[in-house]
């Protein structure tokens, strides 16, 4: 008998507990937890040539390039919220075999209105198409060559962006920012000011209810500061190369546009879309060849304006299906060179890298993908290499709405 | 009484800036900004779906100025956020849409973007049909196992007639508080429309008695309400899981199933795909069913009464052309 007592007791404790949970759930810290969102990300690939030979004349630029074999790609680990009326809190972490790093760390205004948008944190860029677009949602494993050589795969800004939508009935975008300018093409030079600045301008619309496009342009003005590049090819052919280091302007200019085609509007059947953008680069400062300790030290003006291009389509013939065609191309260009490093830096590398690029991806449901990815990459001058990559993409939590 | 019934086809708004020149839109977009007093007097409504737009039109007449998001072809969980929808929601002061998540995918960063705090979630200007009626399939656990689920329930309210009663009377309301210098007109309008509404409800009720209790094949789970309101039996789903495509090996067992639990009509929204539903129906031999879903998915459906008209319609015929 007191043992069935306490059992309804135990029972009735129990009920009364599950009953208030729910309203009690909506005054508990938990209930303001943030959108949580995981992404899940790796690849194998196959590669003829070493990855970490660069661009022909792109050995003074980064070469984020693709890892051989099996390897974790890019987790990332993403948080977002409201933080009160006013503010809106985003961060993404990205997971890497042995660092996290910050990719985004940004707070963004709520409540400006008048088609003021402020940024300030970390955060993307906001020039050009892919460079605000996150690593698990672009088309192919890897950037094309000229965001890998000229931006280092994505530009990320530490500073602040304000950005103003015109109250017109097509979509007007002009943004500005002002950043550090810690990653490349600037150097992280700790002084007061700003070490970067970064103009766009976006207009965009559809055409009846198939089509929708938007294009842009876009200037970004930094400078390097004793920025170190090394295994640069020189005239001498010294084994390995030498190190060198640059110190001047830096300055961008873009052109992007993208289009995108659904018969009856519908992405969820069938759809195209295609994409190109253009990035024009005048560097202008002081070289140093062979900077190191009991090297040549030869210093003199170096100029050069390298350029670069691509164009993409993407074709989902299917649900759950898509297949993908990327030209790439780059313009080393030709520098002139001051009297005292002529002898040594080459200023004409007389050969144009691109590559070819083609996928096929596979989603069960928005949340996973599966690609193939061949390339034929002709960057390297006498190298040509054929890659293989297969990637897997997934995301967990939060649904998060997609950008355009 | 023969009522007045306003044909907004989605798009409409965007089909007619088709023939201006680029230039002289950016031209007129520069000019608009120099004159931006209040040139419009009407109240500027951005509807998620055309089921909305026409409710809208319904019940504002011609005091608002109506752009529709979506089309009645399209899958309105893959809507890009377009850079058009973001110039619209810029100026909208009154957002009208499902809610229930089903624009997830798309509207937050629309909204987002266009730094119009009238629309924001929570604010007056924005309006979620789904919190007025009665939601079904609330799922009891949440889980992407089960596919493309809604933790709110599923989204497909616009399918029974009976829903638009209270949405149409808390949207009116909406207008009212949004628009109150038309309040009379507006009040109405809703008196009217409701009147109307439930003698529609009452006809169409009568005229899809004979679909009580016929066992049906859906395509997408999109008409548990009209399943609900009309009293079709769902046995099957053409997709495995909610939002995952159909596979031939899943096609071939909802074939098979058929045999112990025979179903009278494939049913499918008009902006899915035939292929799955035209392969069953001819296997199985019954007719496949195209249901316009939405204001402008058929021809014949040009508004909200003549969505019912035609979705009835096409029901009685499927069930007549099945008939053993």
């Amino acid at each position: 008998m007191f043992k069935k007592i306490c059992s309804n007791t135990a029972m009735a404790v129990l009920l009364s507990h599950t009953m208030g949970a729910s309203a009690a759930d909506t005054s508990s810290d938990n209930a303001f937890n943030p959108a949580l969102s995981l992404i899940l990300d790796g690849t194998y690939g196959n590669m003829q040539r070493d990855p970490a030979i660069p661009a022909t004349g792109f050995a003074m630029n980064p070469n984020p390039a693709q890892t051989q074999g099996f390897s974790l790609g890019e987790s990332e680990l993403g948080i977002s919220s409201n933080i009160d009326p006013e503010f809106r809190g985003f961060a993404t972490f990205a997971i890497l075999s042995a660092s996290i790093s910050v990719e985004n760390a940004f707070v963004q205004t709520t409540s400006l209105g008048n088609g003021l948008n402020l940024k300030f944190g970390r955060f993307f860029s906001g020039f050009g198409y892919l460079n605000e677009q996150h690593a698990h949602t672009w088309d192919f494993v890897d950037q094309p060559l000229v965001y890998n050589t000229l931006w280092n795969t994505q530009l990320i800004e530490d500073g602040m962006q304000l950005k103003w939508l015109a109250p017109t009935d097509m979509f007007v975008e002009v943004g500005g920012e002002l950043g550090r300018g810690l990653n490349f093409p600037g150097t992280d030079t700790p002084k007061n000011g700003s070490g970067a600045a970064t103009l766009f301008a976006h207009i965009g619309d559809d055409i009846g209810i198939e089509q929708s496009w938007r294009a842009g342009i876009s200037a970004h003005h930094t400078r390097q500061t004793d920025y170190q590049s090394s295994g640069v090819p020189d005239l001498l052919n010294t084994p390995g190369g030498t190190s060198n280091s640059f110190s001047g302007t830096s300055n961008t200019a873009g052109l992007d546009f993208i289009w995108k085609y659904a018969p009856n509007g519908n992405f969820r059947e069938r759809y195209v879309k295609v994409q190109s953008e253009y990035f024009r680069r005048k560097e202008d400062g002081m070289l140093t060849y062979d900077a190191q300790t009991g090297g040549a030290n030869l210093t003199d003006r170096y100029i050069d304006t390298q350029s670069g291009w691509y164009v993409q389509s993407v074709y989902q013939f299917m649900p759950t299906w898509r297949t993908g065609l990327r030209y790439d191309r780059l313009d080393p260009g030709v520098a002139t060179l001051g009297a005292q490093i002529a002898g040594n830096v080459i200023s004409n590398y007389a050969f144009t890298p691109s590559r070819v690029t083609w996928m096929a991806d596979y989603s069960a449901s928005e949340f996973s993908r599966i690609r193939l990815q061949l390339a034929h990459d002709s960057s390297r001058q006498g190298l040509a290499d054929n890659q293989i990559f297969l990637q897997y993409i997934m995301s967990m939590g939060a649904h998060g709405a997609h950008q355009y | 009484m023969k009522t007045k019934r306003s044909v907004v086809p989605a798009g409409t708004n965007r089909g007619l800036s088709v023939r201006h020149a680029a230039t002289g839109r950016i031209l007129g977009a520069f000019l608009l900004l120099l004159l931006s007093g209040n040139v419009h007097a009407a109240l500027n409504v951005f509807a998620c779906e055309p089921e909305w737009a026409a409710l809208t039109q319904q019940l504002a007449g011609d005091k608002a100025s109506i752009y529709t998001a979506t089309g009645p072809l399209q899958d309105p969980h893959q809507v890009q956020a377009r850079p058009s929808l973001i110039a619209k929601a810029r100026g909208a002061q009154l957002t009208v849409c499902t809610g229930a998540e089903l624009e997830v995918g798309w509207m937050p960063v629309v909204l987002r973007e266009s730094t119009n705090n009238n629309i924001q979630p929570g604010s007056i200007g924005n309006f979620e049909a789904a919190r007025y009626v009665t939601m079904l399939e609330v799922p009891s656990r949440l889980d992407r196992a089960d596919g493309d689920v809604h933790a709110a329930g599923n989204p497909h309210i616009q399918t029974d007639a009976r829903n638009f009663l209270p949405i149409a009377e808390a949207l009116s309301k909406r207008l009212i508080q949004v628009d109150p210098a038309n309040t009379a007109y507006y009040e109405q309008r809703y008196a009217a429309f409701d009147q109307q509404w439930r003698a529609a409800i009452a006809k169409w009720e009568k005229q899809a008695a004979p679909l009580r209790g016929i066992p049906v094949i859906v395509h997408h789970k999109g008409f548990p309400y009209l399943n609900d309101w009309l009293g079709l039996k769902e046995v099957a789903e053409l997709e495995p899981k909610p939002g995952m495509e159909p596979s031939a090996s899943w096609l071939a067992k909802v074939l098979n199933d058929l045999q112990q639990h025979p179903a009278r009509m494939v049913l499918r929204a008009a902006y899915q795909s035939e292929r799955p539903s035209e392969w069953i129906a001819e296997r199985a031999h019954i007719p496949a069913v195209n249901l316009p879903f939405t204001v402008g998915g058929t021809p014949q459906a040009t508004d909200l009464f003549t969505l019912f008209d035609d979705t009835i319609q096409r029901l009685l015929a499927g069930l007549k052309q099945g008939t053993p």
